[in-house]
């Protein structure tokens, strides 16, 4: 599997997102920087956390409209896996890739530990390693990873499964205590928590890299299939 | 030389001795007229102001500073740069260096925070290295001040908005609080990076004729005259030096720092210097006096933000996120499409001549020349006087103090509640202390610890530093705080490699300041000696001062140590039930300067615990060796607030607790603060073989699966507590200090 690994100027998530792949998951990754046109060739696409053009204006907001993001929405529409974690989250709200917008954290202040997330959907391509309510221990790193969205958003989102991952105990605020969530088709997922921060039992956690796992199952099985 | 219309002429500077503003005295300003040969005008008097300023200069602590141990076999780069080097093995080198930013955290605590994390990052990557951590070490007044909550809150912030935006762990760090932090907090941070020993730069103009650029942020008008503030006292009129406090951009850190790290991989690069504290002025002359040149700059080509700036503020300014380049000549364009992938403009403003002045050019005329020497290696250096505060004799012929009879229980609960031991976790939880996924250890343990991608090592990172000791004697107090740093490193796992310090301390020009300057040193330089750790960098605070008090001296020691193997990696934490606890070193019954006391009599005083360097070194090495024969679950040093502490410690968050029985002064053995002594479990299997290697290491009981710590004397149990309760009451204090007026 070959995955890219968008930069953008202020990106800092960026080179643990390469080693996760690389190092802990043994699979093709490589850098992509924003400026670039085309994600052809690459099975799965990685929006990683930071601080994209330092988080001004508003999270998320300028990085939307760099030269990379057409072909970040081709990819989507193609139905390639897409996971945009911390600020690559914000970047896919502001993108309208997926639904809903961010706010700061309730209590304002940037909060980094790890949390317990309760595995809420297991049928998707990101999750299919994990059991449906399991609780597995993924870090936080985030000033504003309050999810918002409007009741009738909400709804939806809980009736067909595309919310992924909720938080055990919600550190910043959450409405419906969100912390990861799927577009309609299920190939592009947002979360806030860092599954690449979970890989490696040393640091603490290796719950984040059967999600990484996840991905490979599946792009091994529909390459399989279209081999058939 | 043209005059600028509303700056001073040379006579009127002289006749209305303008210099005094500055911060020149008059026999500097004389020094100034003799080596110029005439009266220097405004932006001469200005670049002379600073860079004999003493943060600059360092000109009255250079005598002392001299007294360290710099040298050693895998020291690769001492004091005097931007960053000490130290070989690590597998053709790497740690880089590393502290610095203070407590003045201008004082007046604008945000700002003057987060900029002091740009400026020590600068410092690490401006010798090729990349930044893989940072830690800090704060002091503030008590927290019943409304003005020092606000300080804590807005410092933290600070430093979280700066280095978690730039993407680098602060991994570690220490708080205290104490009243005469109240007007003057202190505000360090500490940097370490990581280099391959061929990437390392030096800030060197060589090569006449090379091309000197800039690169970074526009020059504003900000932070002028910032080291000149540095070097004073702080009153009330501090407020209205806000204007020389500056404003920090991580944005502009993050992709200054990415574009230098690749330009390091590009032999155009002949030197690199930060423009830190007197910016334009202290990097381009520094860089040209240690290559034995001059530079020529033409200001007009500098990049300005604000419109109509004089050569004057151009080169006082301190604005932010900017660095300056030596660059072979006719490949600038080379250097220009590195920083041009990042958004940035590199611009070249000036040549390396070899006649040795700083040359400025302004609107076609030359609006300063000075040799580069007198600027920078040739600054005054004055010995001051030197005498023993009448304290010092009073504290040494105190009797020695000892508690009267306490209630354990309470005790222990009344000194989880002092800020200073209670739990930081409000604080580092705003750091990201994870961004790169190398930190195995998180703040909260001995030392931080970080793995070394691609290497079986990991390094070991600490700052310590306990000021009540050195108030009584900063002589053994200076010994402690280089002991104790290195404690923390074995506890880890590490063997302690080399010292970053940061001298924070009062106003050098009163004798009594001066001498308890020198006599840390020399308690620190001993320490150094003996450990085998030498000092490779550092930074110096001064006048350290409000309302006519100084500070404690606090000379903050950051610690780098080495951890050969991942199975070396050791926390304080205990780890399973029936393993046994022992506490290395018996207590001596020593009290002066200890939370203890602190809390009972509400000061310090008599004589600090007694260091023993040679015991210190014995048990040090002993405890690694048996660390590293994997006998050690876990490892603490005892230090604020004695064994009943560190055990307390040791049991948080583990869901564990403990039962031992303690054999003779029960109040000694739990309260004390006698050095050396470290509390460590063992598989029980070990235990024998720990026995007999340790000859020190007394028994005291085990751990349980019942999370109550149980504490018997001689006459019965004193301490049955449940663990739980002893931790809330230890996470409660900061969190009850600070978020009680918010919603969360």
């Amino acid at each position: 599997m070959k995955t890219a690994v968008i930069v953008f100027p202020g990106s800092n998530c960026d080179a643990d997102m390469y080693h996760a792949i690389r190092d802990n998951l043994g699979q093709e990754a490589e850098f992509i920087w924003h400026e670039e046109k085309s994600l052809d060739g690459f099975d799965a696409v990685m929006i990683p956390g930071g601080f994209s053009y330092g988080d001004y204006l508003r999270t998320g907001a300028i990085a939307r409209f760099s030269r990379i993001m057409p072909a970040l929405v081709q990819a989507a529409e193609a139905g390639k896996p897409i996971l945009g974690v911390c600020n690559g989250f914000q970047i896919l709200l502001e993108a309208g890739l997926l639904p809903g917008a961010m706010l700061r954290n309730r209590g304002l202040k940037f909060i980094c530990r790890p949390v317990e997330l309760e595995v809420v959907n297991n049928r998707t391509l990101f999750t299919s390693l994990y059991e449906t309510g399991e609780t597995i221990t993924i870090p936080i790193a985030h000033g504003e990873g309050n999810y918002y969205c409007d009741e009738t958003t909400l709804s939806a989102l809980k009736a067909a499964g595309r919310i992924v991952f909720k938080y055990r105990d919600n550190p910043n605020g959450s409405v419906g205590d969100i912390a990861g969530i799927v577009n309609e088709k299920g190939n592009v997922l947002g979360m806030m928590p860092h599954p690449e921060r979970a890989v490696d039992a040393l640091l603490g956690s290796a719950d984040g890299l059967r999600l990484f796992q996840s991905i490979l199952k599946h792009w091994r099985e529909s390459r399989a299939a279209l081999v058939r | 030389m043209p005059r600028l219309s509303v700056e001073p002429t040379p006579e009127e500077i002289f006749r209305d001795k303008r210099y005094r503003e500055m911060g020149l005295s008059d026999q500097e300003y004389e020094r100034i007229t003799a080596i110029l040969g005439r009266k220097p005008n405004y932006t001469e008097t200005g670049l002379f102001s600073v860079m004999w300023s003493e943060h600059c200069s360092y000109k009255t602590s250079k005598p002392v500073l001299k007294r360290f141990p710099t040298t050693g076999p895998h020291v690769l780069q001492g004091p005097g740069e931007g960053a000490g080097i130290v070989d690590i093995g597998d053709g790497l080198a740690v880089v590393f260096k502290i610095e203070s930013h407590n003045h201008p955290s004082a007046i604008e605590p945000y700002q003057g925070a987060a900029t002091g994390v740009g400026g020590i990052i600068r410092d690490v990557f401006s010798m090729g290295a990349r930044p893989v951590a940072l830690l800090n070490s704060l002091r503030f007044g008590p927290l019943a001040s409304e003005r020092v909550r606000y300080l804590l809150e807005q410092v933290v912030a600070g430093i979280a908005g700066y280095g978690n935006c730039v993407g680098i762990p602060t991994v570690g760090g220490e708080v205290a609080f104490a009243d005469c932090y109240e007007g003057n907090p202190l505000v360090n941070a500490m940097c370490v990076g990581l280099i391959r020993h061929e990437d390392i730069q030096v800030g060197r103009a060589s090569g006449i004729g090379n091309t000197v650029m800039y690169v970074g942020a526009a020059t504003g008008r900000d932070g002028i005259h910032g080291a000149t503030f540095a070097s004073e006292e702080l009153t009330d009129d501090s407020e209205e030096k806000r204007p020389a406090v500056q404003v920090g951009d991580p944005f502009m850190e993050k992709l200054l720092l990415e574009a230098c790290l690749e330009l390091v991989r590009c032999d155009a690069l002949v030197g690199m210097q930060d423009m830190g504290a007197a910016g334009l002025t202290s990097s381009a002359s520094e860089m040209a006096s240690k290559a034995g040149v001059g530079i020529e700059m033409n200001l007009d080509l500098v990049p300005q933000r604000e419109a109509g700036m004089t050569p004057y503020e151009m080169m006082l300014s301190e604005s932010q996120e900017r660095m300056l380049l030596v660059v072979e000549r006719g490949r600038e364009a080379e250097v220009q499409n590195i920083f041009k992938k990042w958004g940035l403009h590199a611009v070249a403003v000036g040549t390396v001549i070899e006649e040795k002045v700083f040359r400025l050019f302004h609107k076609g005329c030359i609006v300063a020349e000075v040799p580069v020497d007198a600027l920078a290696s040739d600054a005054p250096v004055y010995h001051m006087p030197s005498k023993e505060p009448e304290a010092y004799r009073s504290h040494q012929s105190r009797p020695s103090w000892r508690p009267d009879d306490l209630d354990p229980a309470r005790t222990l609960y009344r000194l989880l509640g002092d800020p200073t031991i209670a739990s930081k976790e409000w604080i580092y939880d705003q750091y990201d202390y994870m961004v790169q996924t190398n930190t195995v250890v998180a703040p909260g343990s001995d030392a931080a610890v970080i793995r070394i991608r691609g290497t079986k090592k990991a390094l070991a990172l600490t700052t310590d530093c306990n000021a009540n000791y050195l108030r009584l004697d900063p002589e053994v107090g200076g010994q402690i705080a280089v002991a104790e740093a290195a404690r923390n490193i074995i506890c880890s796992g590490g063997r302690p490699l080399a010292v970053t310090d940061c001298l924070n301390f009062g106003n050098p020009e009163k004798p009594e300041v001066f001498w308890q300057l020198e006599k840390a040193v020399d308690g620190m330089s001993a320490a150094c000696r003996a450990l085998e750790t030498p000092v490779v960098s550092g930074n110096v605070s001064l006048y350290n001062e409000s309302g006519r008090r100084a500070i404690d001296p606090t000379p903050v020691v950051g610690m780098v140590g080495l951890i050969e193997a991942p199975d070396h990696i050791t926390t304080s934490r205990v780890k399973k039930a029936g393993d046994v606890l022992y506490v290395i070193g018996r207590a001596r019954g020593e009290f002066g300067g200890s939370a203890l006391q602190r809390l009972l009599t509400g000061d310090v005083f008599g004589r600090p615990p007694r260091l023993d360097l040679e015991l210190e070194k014995k048990r040090q090495q002993q405890l690694l060796e048996e660390i590293r024969n994997g006998r050690i679950q876990s490892a603490h040093d005892l230090s604020e607030g004695g064994l009943a502490v560190a055990l307390c410690e040791s049991l948080f968050g583990t869901g564990l607790g403990a039962t031992i029985r303690i054999q003779g002064d029960a109040i000694a053995e739990l309260f004390d603060e006698t050095q050396s002594r470290f509390l460590v479990s063992v598989k029980p299997e070990e235990a024998e073989r720990f026995e007999a290697h340790v000859a020190d290491a007394v028994r005291l009981g085990e751990v349980t699966a019942e999370p109550r710590l149980i504490v018997a004397g001689e006459t019965g149990a004193f301490i049955d507590e449940a663990v739980d309760r002893l931790e809330k009451a230890w996470k409660g204090v900061l969190p009850c200090y600070m978020d009680s007026k918010t919603a969360n």
